[in-house]
């Protein structure tokens, strides 16, 4: 099995962290600087970092380096760089706040520029995995102290004062002792000259004077833009002569085209050119599928040449997949024994001699993405040289992968980051930018390929579909001494290559060998499941039926003992300890385990504080229940706490949920805020509605009529959110994906405690009216 | 030759007149602001004002609107400063902000229908403008700062 954490890695298996052996100053020779103004230095050394996170092991690693993130003009306007993409998670506000903070710029005078992709310059790019601020909230603050100190050595110089005399305070520097000041701007030109500090001797700002890092109410840099029309998406961009390209793709995944016919499309109005599309066999990872593209003057026309269309495909391999016939493949395999991934005492004999054994066979299927912007991206491809416009959560990896698919140098490539409509992980593939370049390169025009919904339902990148049996075996006294869980699941790596029938390591570690309970007998499974259409990353990825899984049966041993559903799980979880499961190279988020350890301390304080804020035991009238759970991933711990009201026909609605997250240090507390409603009405839409299935090898749902997502007449009518304040030195975590995870379980219990009923397979669908 | 108004400006078609209006906004007249999500009605993303009433443009045709004034995103307030629009930044509403522009054009569209909407009316009324980033609660308490003077 390989070392499989990120997209970049999985990418042909190949990428490694050799980038790390070569100098930074090479790395760095040859670079434009842009600008007058550029804060000049020399090549700085790695982090060296109060704490160890896992940036230095992605692709490109971290690059550390002022002039390449902050520049001042001589009016004083700071440009930051923010080298994530922006997919609502306020990442493009918040890492240039980072730098903000410690250089001291007023935030009413930054712009924020965004980097094209090219990790050289700018270190890994990967906007995946929750790991953004984890990464570079240390390296932000480095950047902007460096430069900070760069200017306050100009100013001591201009005033020849030593520079211990003087000090940056709100974009300007200050020699109290005289009184005098010089803003940034007068500064700029001289401090680009001053040599750059080395890290070890930078002095970074105490907490206690941070003006933005922690405080909240920093609204987002786009803010304006986007409630006036003007934010650019990866569909806003237009280039002169571009045309507009929709695309026929393969029905089956692994499917082929046999022939079309494009003489009807060519009648329609606006149609210009119908041609093929070039496909590579499944798996190919990242790579088009092929088919049919109609190029038209504008998007209309494209679709409705598309609809007109005669196309004949040979499905392949996977023409016979069906979900109902797959469930039951899973199920069976759930119930026989699987590869041992984490075996500590003997669960076999401990089941066996339990006073009651507890089996819960959980089903959570194919769940699509469906982010409001459907994948779309602009290509110009002019000889060997390539530019694209796209909303990619992997500029970097775009990059490369257009540079192999066209057969030219990475150099020639440019990636523009644009905003991006929501990504979900779905953006962390980039096939849709390779089909723009296919058709760019062979029409010798600039060209769009925009996907319409139907497209993204029947040709993504699904999220996995799984079993997850859990036989817990308890004592007389209801005390829980066996726990064997199997997962059954095909894996993300199934997209990369054939054969797969094992999850990877990353998949495990998300909530199956990491299980954080304190019982003596435990044994973790992963039968073999083989995949039949496109497996990829979804917001949370395996932490989703492994958290439904796991807490709903918490909620079963509750109900089976007759105890009280926080008690239990405080039981399970056990005493405050660092877990040290017996996996062989656990996975961790990418993350060094001392830096990051499984504290079951800080899983125990959210559960009680999101019991202690979110009421828990508090009386609910008729028809109402509460339900609890807890989940670690991304290495951030979270609890929920969902309120249900169920009617006499079955109606489910939210009055109210809570949650209690503990991320660590935090930059930005009102976007974790958002972050967190957010994840409570998207784990709301996959409980309620969340379902793809196939039949004769194809997706059956079309669009959100068939695939439904929660509108705002039955979201939560209140969230509520509540952040740990962190230790202070405590290391950030990830704050975009963990909220998801908990919530499908707390509903499902909260919806035991107000019914009975006891769903174990999801969506729930109709199963509350029967 | 088909004939609307678009923003306060005369704008002609001489194309498919079946053309949805969403691609003649987006692709011929360069209004990129109106999104498209779903392209049967299913999302709002697309909403703009027909008149007065907030319309779905991705099943709307061109044809359908002729001789029509049509307001999008971009025209909604000349500086962005519609009490609905200052209600959004006040609120912090979007996360990801793409559907961003049909909420608030059906927002706008319902408090002029109703300029105070009780918290069941905004939700009722909001409901066929999806936002998978999951803003609800904000938009809510926006519509509600909107209607009660921002």
């Amino acid at each position: 099995m390989n070392y499989i954490d990120n997209p970049r890695k999985l990418r042909g298996f190949e990428k490694n962290i050799k980038i790390e052996k070569i100098s930074r100053r090479s790395i760095l020779k040859g670079l434009g600087v842009t600008g007058g103004f550029v804060l000049a230095a020399p090549v700085m050394s790695r982090q060296a970092l109060a704490y160890e996170t896992g940036a230095g092991k992605m692709p490109h690693g971290v690059v550390v380096d002022p002039r390449v993130f902050v520049s001042v003009a001589p009016d004083g306007i700071v440009t930051i760089v923010g080298h994530r993409s922006e997919m609502g998670t306020g990442v493009r506000t918040s890492l240039p706040l980072i730098v903000a903070e410690e250089m001291e710029a007023d935030w009413t005078r930054v712009k924020v520029q965004q980097a094209h992709g090219d990790e050289v310059k700018f270190g890994n790019q990967d906007t995946d995995g929750s790991r953004s601020t984890r990464h570079y909230l240390i390296p932000m603050r480095q950047i902007g102290a460096s430069a900070r100190t760069m200017l306050e050595q100009a100013a001591a110089k201009r005033w020849g004062v030593p520079a211990t005399e003087v000090r940056a305070v709100n974009h300007e520097v200050v020699h109290s002792a005289s009184g005098r000041k010089l803003g940034f701007g007068e500064l700029a030109a001289d401090a680009a000259k001053e040599s750059v500090p080395s890290i070890e001797g930078l002095k970074l700002k105490d907490p206690k004077d941070f003006r933005y890092l922690g405080k909240g109410q920093i609204g987002i840099v786009d803010l304006h833009d986007i409630t006036t029309g003007k934010a650019r998406y990866g569909a806003d961009v237009r280039l002169p002569g571009m045309k507009y390209a929709v695309i026929a793709r393969p029905p089956v995944t692994g499917g082929k085209l046999v022939s079309f016919d494009p003489d009807a499309a060519l009648k329609i109005s606006g149609v210009e050119k119908v041609m093929q599309v070039r496909g590579w066999p499944w798996p190919s990872k990242f790579q088009p599928l092929g088919g049919v593209a109609v190029i038209a003057r504008n998007t209309g026309a494209a679709i409705k040449g598309r609809d007109a269309l005669k196309l004949v495909w040979d499905d392949g391999p996977n023409g016979k997949y069906d979900s109902v016939a797959y469930r039951k493949e899973l199920e069976e395999a759930s119930r026989k024994p699987g590869l041992v991934l984490r075996k500590e005492g003997d669960a076999d004999a401990a089941l066996k001699g339990a006073d009651k054994v507890i089996v819960g066979e959980y089903y959570i299927p194919h769940l699509a993405h469906v982010s409001m912007e459907t994948p779309v991206a602009v290509a110009d491809v002019k000889g060997d040289k390539a530019e694209i416009w796209a909303p990619v959560q992997s500029p970097g990896g775009t990059r490369e992968d257009v540079a192999k698919t066209l057969g030219i140098p990475e150099q020639n490539v440019t990636v523009n980051v644009t905003l991006l409509g929501g990504g979900f992980g779905r953006k962390s593939k980039c096939d849709f930018a390779l089909e723009a370049a296919l058709l760019s390169k062979e029409l010798g025009a600039p060209v769009k390929v925009q996907w319409t919904r139907e497209d993204d339902l029947h040709n993504g990148f699904l999220h996995t579909v799984s079993v997850e049996r859990i036989e817990a075996g308890l004592d007389k006294n209801g005390k829980v001494i066996a726990w064997r869980h199997r997962s059954v699941a095909p894996s993300i790596a199934s997209t990369f290559a054939a054969g797969t029938v094992h999850q990877a390591p990353f998949e495990i570690g998300m909530g199956l060998v990491d299980m954080p309970f304190e019982i003596a007998n435990i044994s973790c499974e992963n039968p073999e499941a083989a995949a039949h259409t496109r497996i990829g990353w979804f917001r949370s990825v395996s932490n989703i039926p492994r958290a439904f899984a796991v807490q709903s049966m918490v909620g079963e041993i509750a109900q089976a003992t007759g105890r009280d559903q926080k008690e239990t799980l405080l039981a399970l979880i056990g005493s405050p300890r660092i877990v040290k499961p017996a996996v062989k190279d656990l996975w961790n988020y990418g993350e060094p385990q001392d830096s990051y350890p499984i504290d079951t301390a800080r899983l125990r304080k959210v559960v009680e504080l999101v019991a202690e804020k979110g009421q828990w035991g508090r009386q609910v009238p008729k028809g109402h229940g509460l339900g609890i759970a807890v989940h670690r991933s991304f290495v951030s711990y979270i609890a929920t706490i969902v309120e249900v009201a169920v009617d006499d026909k079955g109606k489910l609605t939210v009055p109210r949920v809570d949650t209690a997250i503990d991320c660590g240090t935090y930059v930005n507390p009102e976007r974790i805020a958002s972050q967190i409603e957010g994840a409570a009405i998207m784990g709301l839409s996959l409980a309620k509605y969340g379902e793809i299935t196939f039949k004769d090898g194809k997706v059956q749902q079309k669009n959100f009529d068939d695939f439904q997502v929660v509108r705002m007449d039955e979201s939560p009518v209140v969230t509520n959110v509540y952040i740990v304040p962190p230790g202070p030195d405590t290391p950030p975590s990830g704050v975009g994906e963990p909220g998801v995870p908990p919530f499908a379980p707390a509903l499902i219990n909260a919806i035991f405690a107000a019914t009975g009923k006891r769903i174990r397979s999801l969506p729930i669908g109709k199963q509350l009216e029967a | 030759m088909i004939k609307v108004k678009i923003n306060g400006q005369e704008q002609s078609w001489d194309g498919d007149p079946d053309l949805p209006l969403l691609w003649f906004l987006r692709d011929e007249a360069g209004l990129t602001g109106t999104k498209f999500g779903c392209g049967q009605a299913l999302c709002g993303a697309c909403t703009v004002l027909v008149d007065k009433e907030a319309v779905r443009s991705c099943i709307t045709s061109i044809n359908d609107v002729a001789g029509r004034e049509i307001t999008t995103i971009e025209g909604l307030h000349p500086t962005g400063d519609h009490p609905v629009q200052k209600a959004w930044r006040q609120v912090n509403v979007p996360q990801c902000g793409f559907c961003q522009a049909g909420q608030i054009m059906q927002a706008a569209a319902l408090l002029m229908d109703n300029p105070k909407p009780s918290h069941d009316q905004i939700r009722e009324a909001m409901s066929g403008n999806i936002c998978r980033c999951g803003c609800y609660q904000r938009i809510e308490n926006a519509v509600h700062l909107a209607s009660t003077g921002v």
